[in-house]
């Protein structure tokens, strides 16, 4: 598969350059394409790729349906099971999921191309138009809040719209989408796709979302259970592991996840300026997204710095091969100890000391380096803001087998709950699993 | 929204699809399991008079393409091979189980007057909504005078189809035709002229899908010794396109209704059969391969494609193809197509 390459050695980016660099990293398939890659698939009876997709999605069907020239019924079969189909095919990361299951993989062949497919179906679908899909069951005269317009807010939504209830979102920012809109790179998500996802999803009918509210002073969730019939919460985890090293808060040792906002946000990313030395900390998925931007973006050197080896990063063998490929550098076992200034005051170079395994146990050997830096980010990880009212357990809401939390009709699901790997897609089975829940709790009240 | 129901030969269903008389529609398991998947209807695995046949194994070969891909494949297996009681009690039970589905008695006896009345009349007693002869099979029975031995013969064709027709009264009867003949209109006249409500095509082909090399023989191998068998699947489907179209384009058999079968595997097959003029379509070798689920996909694509079209029904677009099926000589030929390459777009 060709990844869209880009230019290395990147000072001083023409524009034009700058935009392709951040353009689809990998191009939609065309038809013909599609076609050849569906007529890969086996149509397994029982399909383990069905059991390691979070979301439940009958792949088998699905990649039947656009060999058998059925596209609609093919978006639909993906649609049900799973609304945000199209962000999941783009950004979810297959080669452990679905496409690691594939019985092709025990043949030692390829497999098949399911996160392709999945986003050909259900993009075409969604760039044709034309009916919803799915309609509203009667009306239930119940009214849902929904806290936070991320994938487990969105999701819970639009089946709770399906089942007849009427939903009222409260989004704290101006765009809905959560981290489709503002954490993942914009080469995953590249022509505004989480807006039309999310316009195609409200076309359900019987959503409403209200920006710029977020939970704080009257809104609180005592007040919100008094006005609605059941609330979720969905809003992920906002707060960010913070780092207290000397000089962590230096300007320029910024939050991985504030700069690929940055980066979504911007209608023209050759008016940001490019660092010249970046170095990343953290070994997740946002550190590469992060860490691969700053190199498209034009940045000279950029280092991904993890305190632990490869085998224990978070990000996909698939990422990490990404970041390599971009001229990332991944600097393994080690971890900041000082951030130093340079000569304007600001950042001006990060300092590590190695580590090592002792008896099991992780730390520094003593051995110290320093790499020039003007930029540093750090992608250690995200918490669930301080939140009152419902009870807490290892630092994520607690929830029961019907994803409702300590106080009865409140509901939550997405990366605030630990329900599994703090993936779009399982913020997506949370929100449709907690609608259901939801559902036959207001339908037995 | 697209309406799937239908009446194939008299007979209403909620779609146009049936698994045909085969290995999935042999026992009660089977045929409960077609009926939650969504087949509108089956035909019974063929019935005949006890005692019960004795099959022999293996009984399937497979044809397949360069990539592995299965093409088609062959069976030499026989009729039920379980008494017929049990049988009819199973469709009793299915019947009460599943009222709104169609089971429709398959029955192949030998050539005498009794033998076919008597085993009609106890499929019928059984609750069926029609009957189908088997006059098709091209092998293992045709030796004994059954099957393809009498589906080669128009006037046995005739003679068997009047038989079962006079104990069936009104429910309909279809003959089902084997494609081992050179002409397949023959056949379907004589149908006709027997009383068939319809017919239903087409039963498997003869063949001998390879030879193995090692041992010499003929796959699938009995003991060392191979057979011809019966070939079916993707392979056979623009052979069965064809003696539809044939038959529906035919003034004598015109009427007919058509039960059409041969390697249907998806909507877009079944779409094809009924623009060709049938009225519904039977199933086999790709529920065999693929499970019963792959009428869910034909039931959403033929309704979408119904949709798009703004077809409401089935009979909307049935039969719409055949005045465009036209004998050789109606061709225009001033009409000129000439391939235009794009050396830019060869790959």
């Amino acid at each position: 598969m060709g990844l869209r390459p880009h230019l290395p050695n990147g000072a001083g980016l023409a524009p034009a350059q700058i935009e392709d660099n951040f353009a689809d990293l990998t191009p939609p398939l065309t038809a013909t394409l599609a076609k050849s890659y569906a007529s890969q698939c086996l149509y397994c009876y029982d399909a383990p790729c069905i059991k390691a997709c979070p979301t439940g999605i009958d792949i088998p069907t699905f990649i039947h349906q656009i060999r058998s020239g059925n596209l609609k019924g093919s978006a639909q079969t993906i649609l049900s099971a799973n609304i945000m189909g199209g962000t999941c095919g783009r950004a979810c990361p297959t080669e452990v999921l679905c496409e690691q299951a594939c019985v092709l993989n025990a043949r030692g062949e390829e497999p098949v191309k399911i996160g392709l497919l999945q986003r050909h179906a259900v993009e075409k679908r969604i760039a044709a138009g034309g009916d919803h899909l799915f309609v509203r069951a009667a009306p239930s005269g119940k009214r849902l809040a929904v806290v936070g317009a991320g994938p487990a807010g969105l999701s819970f939504a639009h089946r709770a719209a399906m089942l007849g209830h009427g939903v009222t979102v409260f989004e704290a920012r101006p765009k809905p989408g959560g981290l489709n809109e503002y954490g993942l790179a914009a080469y995953k998500m590249a022509n505004d796709f989480a807006q039309k996802e999310v316009e195609f999803l409200l076309g359900i009918g019987g959503i409403k979302i209200e920006y710029g509210k977020a939970l704080g002073g009257d809104q609180t969730l005592a007040a919100l259970r008094e006005q609605f019939d059941a609330v979720f919460i969905g809003l992920g985890t906002s707060a960010v592991n913070r780092l207290t090293l000397p000089g962590s808060d230096l300007k320029g040792v910024e939050d991985a996840l504030a700069f690929i906002e940055t980066l979504r946000q911007a209608k023209d990313k050759s008016k940001i300026k490019p660092a010249k030395n970046v170095v990343v900390i953290g070994g997740g998925n946002t550190a590469i997204d992060a860490a691969v931007q700053a190199k498209r973006l034009g940045a000279e050197n950029v280092t991904l710095v993890y305190r632990r080896g490869a085998d224990a990063m978070s990000a996909t063998a698939w990422e990490q091969d990404l970041a390599r490929t971009n001229d990332v550098v991944l600097k393994l076992w080690a971890m900041p100890i000082r951030f130093e200034k340079d000569d304007r005051g600001a950042v001006g170079a990060a300092v590590f000391e190695k580590t090592a395994l002792v008896d099991g146990k992780l730390g520094g050997t003593g051995e110290s380096f320093t790499l020039p830096a003007d930029l540093v980010l750090k992608a250690i990880g995200q918490t669930l803001a301080p939140l009152d009212g419902v009870r807490i357990e290892g630092g994520k809401i607690w929830v029961d087998g019907n994803f409702q939390t300590s106080l009865p009709g409140i509901f939550a699901g997405g990366d605030c709950i630990s329900s599994g790997e703090d993936l779009t897609v399982q913020a997506v089975e949370d929100g449709k699993r907690a609608a259901i829940a939801a559902d036959a709790y207001l339908r037995s009240a | 929204m697209a309406d799937l129901h239908c009446s194939i030969g008299g007979v209403e269903s909620i779609n146009p699809f049936w698994l045909a008389s085969a290995p999935p529609t042999d026992k009660y398991i089977n045929v409960k399991r077609a009926f939650e998947a969504g087949w509108g209807g089956v035909v019974w695995k063929t019935l005949g008079v006890d005692p019960p046949v004795v099959n022999a194994s293996s009984r399937y070969g497979v044809h397949r393409d360069e990539r592995g891909g299965i093409v088609g494949i062959n069976n030499i297996e026989l009729i039920s091979d379980r008494p017929l009681d049990e049988n009819l009690r199973e469709i009793e039970r299915l019947r009460r189980e599943y009222p709104d589905r169609v089971i429709i008695g398959s029955l192949m006896a030998p050539i005498e007057e009794d033998a076919w009345k008597g085993l009609a009349e106890k499929i019928l007693n059984a609750g069926v909504q029609g009957l189908e002869l088997n006059l098709g099979c091209p092998h293992g029975m045709c030796e004994r005078g059954m099957g393809s031995a009498v589906g080669q013969v128009p006037e046995m064709v005739e003679q068997t189809t009047r038989w079962v027709k006079t104990v069936a009264g009104k429910l309909p009867v279809f003959t089902k035709l084997t494609p081992n003949i050179t002409d397949i209109v023959v056949p379907a006249e004589a149908a006709r002229r027997g009383g068939a409500d319809g017919v239903a095509l087409i039963n498997t082909v003869n063949s001998i899908v390879s030879v193995d090399l090692n041992s010499m023989a003929p796959t699938p191998m009995v003991d060392g010794k191979g057979t011809h068998g019966g070939y079916c699947g993707t392979a056979v489907k623009p052979i069965a396109l064809n003696m539809v179209s044939a038959i529906a384009r035919d003034p004598e058999t015109a009427a007919l209704a058509i039960s059409a079968i041969g390697g249907i595997t998806t909507w877009r097959d079944a779409a094809e059969f009924i623009a060709l003029g049938a009225q519904g379509v039977q199933v086999c070798t790709a529920a065999m391969l693929y499970g019963f689920r792959i009428v869910d996909d034909m039931i959403a694509g033929l309704t979408n494609f119904m949709e798009e079209n703004q077809y409401r029904s089935i009979g909307d677009f049935r039969g719409r193809a055949i005045r465009n099926t036209v004998d050789w000589n109606e061709l225009n030929l001033n009409f000129d197509l000439k391939a235009l390459i794009h050396q830019d777009k060869c790959i």
